[in-house]
């Protein structure tokens, strides 16, 4: 368990105000001068050092990421940080409370994360449904303002640096970054091809950096504690520690920052109350957001919960979002109502996401009451097959999954399915 | 020059390629919908995915993907063939397959790739989608359950119509492409969009359940409706045009047709004049041709008889009309039919020298008195390129929707003489800087003026030549070229006051100037011009014969004849051959090979296909004043001449689009 001396988020749960003032005696905004004194480069670099990976998902080394962008602007376009709040992703809450209840860990960080890229502004894209959250950013960020630690020579550093915070309207795919920089831009959220990349030409044109919240919110604690304390925590190449969002089938569903790496049996037994109805009664669990594939019982209950220690599994970290399903679950339909998800929310630039995307969940719908040929199982995967890899954005990929998770680890329970809807119809037909 | 290898075949491509271009290079077809040569790149049909080594184990889309040196680009592996059938399945599933009643049948991308690229059969046993088709105006027949959201026409419009006319509404599967609250989509090229659609979600409602494109017979012509002379495909079947389609030409039209030029063809089997008419006692009669003649041999036409050339006749005509008049002893030759009078004594001072694809290259541009995108749509097409590429575009003239940023310096042309600072800054200081003088500068005698700027401004420099006229008839150059412009204009014709005034389709020339000559009215519509005649000898349309053009650029360029001209109507030159003999003048040709032979002899740019080398830019004379507030001569852009005057179609974009009636129908 995470000791209460190594936590970044002291106000995770909003027993203290989120304002300034108290942001500040819990030792936020602390001399951040002497933070951005230390240089861009040298800032980078200890990023780069603490082994920090994007909170966001896909796990993309920070550090690194910030080191594409250009050291100098050759033909004066200014660069950008773009701070993707848009937290859609079913199952993750993680942003939320950050914002709720820390923002100024948020706002200072994209200080200090965008001098280090040497950006000249930062957008924070906001959930549209994150509204009181919303309300509560532009608050503090206006705080942030009165008090000089934003604007014109921010907290005193001599550096000049804006934070705008943009809502977004509701589309879940504006949480992917190009579409989110089209989305800023005021165009429909659709994702942009990659290349150009972000680094080279985001944001109106110009070189910017997309980030979670969470990635950000953690930078100055980082700089303040020194990388080789957060690199201390976790696992190799997994360093760290992490806001975990347990949902669904435990005692107490919660948020909650724990080390990179803790067992999912110890994560759950210490902040959740364990399972309902027990570990025999644990079906399956999607680890990291509805985008993906489940892991059944047996393979996660003391896996560790870190970017590496799931992809072994054949499934993911993602956001940290851990969806657990007791065996009441009827767990073809949570699939297929994920599914119904990615058919919503897909863009319908590229043809494989947008018919795909259709296609799948009417056959998983079927599939739901085994309506359905044996044949049509292997087809689905195969249509599954079609649509991941071959879109512009990873969407197609996130609608793909979960169903490959299924199939490949429920193929017994679709089956069986069939079979007593063919034996029902038999029955009726008689 | 990047080095790749296409499915083992090494060979280099040029800097900037895409992947997609190549694999054309190394001839392997990519099949492709979304993108298009003229068009961004969107890669959002999937279709063109090929494997590429170095890079993630997955197909990328070769159009988007840049070519980088050692790439090992695969067309012909089996995960290509296994992503290119399954984004072709997805195509298909919520496609109607309804190409028994799809005008597209036989012309369509999607078809036509199925059948190469797609796997056979559908393995989708759902019910398909079904989109409410959307009203797109007069022009743009539309059936969007077809449309596979390749986005070209939203691409088309946004980029080159420069107009957010059509987009994207929803989004997923629910997505659909509509113009906004369902206008009509309004712009002068818009339905370039019917070509752009790869499938039959965008079709051309005029030509609606008309043919099948293999039943068509198809003809090269030349577009006469403006003077940008776009190179079009004329599509018949029997005796009737159905359609004209666009032919890629780089030089002139790229790829694209003015609304005008594609649709007016209907008009061409509309209020035709097929039969010789006389008037007698103030009535026209019908006659034969002999009779005609006879009554032109007795206005006793020797040395006194002139002729005014129309907008829309051919270099032959004009030239045949010529040799008859100088075997009569006449010269009264004019081609302005408004009165204009410039100066026409160096054709290079009148003619647009930068060529179209080369204003895309100006970085200065300043306007004087033309409205470009009614007076030549595929010129604003280039305006729209060069200021993407930051040209700074002033107009001097009233102001107009120019769909880019441009200052305008105001309507009286008098400013030329005292143009705003910024304006001498900005040319003194640019590399390639031009002016486009169109009609209205001409009417406001602002020609001496421009070439006085064109001296200060150093317009013609090394491989630069700035200086243009943009005209708006498609006879224009080639008129002058033949020598159909007087010092004094048409008022010189009528100062003569010539016992016979032929009229080769000239319909905006004001007749009452001309109250006792014998009005010959030569040509192929019963318009303006027919109805002041006092003589009507049918003759043929532009699609009816062969002809030599001239664009505005002095550009030759050769159309073909299509079809044959209505009832009793004739090639022009061959009445104007048949009255020579009646009249006792030999005027040494018998054929169109003969008359072409000696116009060419006469004019010889005229035989050579391309521009035709005008000389060097004369020096200004110093003496005219620009004047007055200028005024646009297309005032209705559908209705510029007796072909679309006559055309239904036009008609109906004229009252729809422009004076926005027939709404009622569109809200049905």
């Amino acid at each position: 368990m995470l000791a209460d001396r190594d936590r970044i988020f002291t106000n995770l749960y909003g027993f203290q105000p989120w304002n300034l003032e108290a942001a500040q005696k819990r030792g936020d905004w602390d001399d951040t001068k002497a933070l951005i004194g230390r240089g861009h480069d040298a800032i980078i670099d200890e990023m780069k050092a603490s082994g920090l990976r994007g909170r966001g998902g896909a796990g993309f080394p920070t550090g690194l990421k910030w080191s594409f962008m250009p050291k100098e602007s050759k033909d004066g376009r200014p660069s950008f940080l773009v701070i993707n709040a848009d937290e859609s992703e079913p199952g993750s809450c993680k942003d939320r409370e950050i914002i709720r209840h820390d923002p100024h860990k948020l706002i200072e960080g994209a200080l200090v994360a965008g001098y280090a890229m040497r950006a000249r502004a930062a957008y924070i894209y906001i959930r549209g449904e994150y509204i009181r959250e919303a309300e509560t950013l532009f608050s503090a960020v206006a705080e942030a303002y009165d008090a000089g630690l934003l604007g014109k020579n921010a907290a005193g550093s001599g550096y000049d640096f804006d934070v705008f915070v943009h809502r977004g309207a509701g589309a879940y795919i504006c949480g992917e970054e190009t579409a989110m920089i089209e989305s800023l831009e005021g165009k429909k959220g659709q994702p942009r091809l990659k290349p150009p990349f972000p680094a080279g030409a985001g944001l109106y044109g110009c070189p910017t950096t997309v980030n979670n919240v969470e990635s950000i919110a953690v930078v100055p604690t980082i700089l303040r504690r020194g990388a080789s304390w957060f690199s201390g925590l976790g696992r190799e190449g997994n360093a760290g520690t992490k806001l975990f969002q347990i949902s669904g089938h435990v005692e107490k569903p919660c948020v909650v920052e724990e080390e990179m790496g803790i067992s999912f049996r110890e994560l759950i037994e210490t902040h959740c109350g364990g399972i309902t109805g027990g570990w025999d009664n644990l079906l399956a669990v999607i680890p990291g957001g509805s985008s993906v594939p489940l892991v059944p019982a047996a393979e996660i209950m003391d896996a560790p919960m870190d970017f590496d220690g799931l992809k072994a599994l054949g499934s993911g970290l993602g956001t940290a979002a851990v969806i657990v399903m007791d065996k009441s679950t009827d767990i073809v339909r949570a699939i297929s109502r994920i599914s119904y998800f990615y058919k919503h929310e897909s863009c319908g630039q590229c043809t494989p996401c947008r018919e795909g995307t259709g296609w799948m969940w009417r056959v998983m719908e079927r599939l739901r009451e085994g309506d359905a040929d044996v044949a049509e199982i292997d087809m689905l995967l195969q249509v599954t097959k079609q649509v991941e890899g071959h879109t512009i954005c990873a969407l197609g990929d996130a609608a793909a999954w979960p169903i490959q998770g299924l199939i490949r680890h429920f193929r017994p329970e679709l089956e069986r399915r069939i079979a007593e809807y063919q034996a029902n119809f038999a029955v009726a037909a008689e | 020059m990047p080095k790749v290898s296409v499915d083992g075949q090494e060979l280099e491509v040029p800097d900037g390629a895409t992947v997609l271009q190549a694999c054309e290079l190394a001839g392997k077809e990519i099949p492709r919908f979304c993108y298009h040569e003229r068009l961004s790149i969107a890669g959002n049909c999937r279709m063109c995915l090929v494997e590429v080594k170095p890079g993630p184990p997955k197909p990328q889309a070769s159009c988007a993907l840049p070519a980088t040196d050692g790439q090992e680009i695969r067309t012909d592996s089996e995960m290509v063939k296994t992503a290119r059938e399954g984004v072709m399945e997805f195509l298909l599933i919520n496609h109607p397959l309804d190409c028994p009643i799809c005008d597209q049948g036989g012309e369509c991308d999607l078809q036509d790739q199925a059948m190469a690229y797609g796997r056979g059969g559908s393995r989708y046993d759902l019910n398909k989608r079904a989109v409410t088709d959307k009203y797109m105006g007069p022009l743009i027949k539309t059936q969007m359950t077809r449309c596979i959201h390749c986005t070209r026409c939203v691409r088309f419009s946004e980029e080159v119509a420069g107009v957010d006319e059509i987009g994207a509404l929803y989004r997923g599967e629910n997505m659909q492409i509509t113009t906004y609250l369902e206008q009509a989509a309004s712009h002068e090229l818009s339905a370039n969009v019917i070509d752009l659609c790869p499938v039959g979600a965008l079709t051309s409602r005029p030509y609606a359940y008309e043919a099948r494109p293999w039943e068509l017979k198809k003809t090269l012509s030349i577009d006469v409706s403006d003077a940008v002379g776009a190179n079009i495909r004329l599509d018949s079947r029997g005796r009737e045009i159905l359609r004209a389609l666009p032919r890629v030409n780089d030089e002139v039209n790229e790829e694209w047709l003015s609304d005008k030029g594609r649709y007016q063809v209907d008009g061409l089997v509309r209020r035709r004049l097929d039969k010789v008419w006389i008037r007698r006692d103030g009535k026209l009669q019908a006659a034969d041709w002999n009779t005609a003649f006879q009554a032109i041999a007795d206005a006793n036409p020797q040395g006194s008889i002139a002729a005014i050339a129309g907008d829309l006749v051919d270099c032959e005509t004009m030239f045949a009309a010529k040799t008859l008049l100088a075997g009569l002893g006449s010269d009264l030759l004019e081609g302005r039919q408004t009165g204009m009078d410039y100066d026409v004594s160096n054709l290079a001072a009148v003619n647009f020298n930068s060529g179209f694809s080369g204003i895309e290259n100006a970085d200065a541009i300043l306007i004087i008195g033309s409205h470009v995108r009614s007076e030549a749509a595929l010129v604003h097409v280039r305006l729209r390129k060069a200021v993407k590429r930051g040209a700074r575009v002033f107009v001097v003239g009233p102001e107009w929707d120019t769909t880019f940023p441009t200052t305008f310096l105001g309507p009286d042309a008098g400013v030329l003489h005292d143009l705003p600072a910024e304006v001498g800054e900005v040319f003194s200081k640019a590399e390639r800087p031009a002016i486009i003088l169109g009609a209205a500068g001409l009417a406001s005698g602002a020609l001496d003026r421009s070439l006085r700027l064109a001296q200060d401004w150093k317009l013609v420099r090394d491989g630069w030549n700035g200086f243009n006229v943009l005209h708006l008839a498609a006879s224009r150059m080639g008129g002058l070229m033949l020598g159909y412009g007087r010092k004094g204009g048409i008022r010189d014709l009528a100062a003569a006051a010539p016992n016979v005034l032929l009229s080769l389709g000239a319909d905006e020339v004001d007749y009452s100037a001309f109250p006792n000559s014998l009005k010959v009215y030569i040509g192929h519509h019963g318009d303006r011009g027919a109805h002041a005649a006092d003589i009507i000898l049918p003759a043929a349309s532009y699609a009816e014969k062969d002809g030599t053009y001239v664009n505005t650029e002095g550009r030759v360029q050769y159309a073909e004849k299509a079809v044959y001209a209505p009832g009793d109507a004739r090639e022009d030159w061959t009445i104007l051959r048949a009255m020579a003999d009646v009249l006792g003048v030999s005027v040494g040709f018998d054929s169109l090979a003969e008359l072409q032979a000696s116009m060419v002899a006469a004019v010889p740019a005229l035989g050579v296909e391309g521009l035709a080398d005008l000389g060097d830019l004369p020096a200004s004379s110093g003496g005219g004043r620009a004047s007055g507030v200028m005024k646009y001569p297309v005032e209705d852009f559908y209705l510029t001449n007796p072909i679309a005057r006559a055309s239904v179609v036009m008609q109906r974009c004229s009252a729809e689009l422009l004076h926005g009636e027939g709404l009622a129908e569109a809200a049905e």
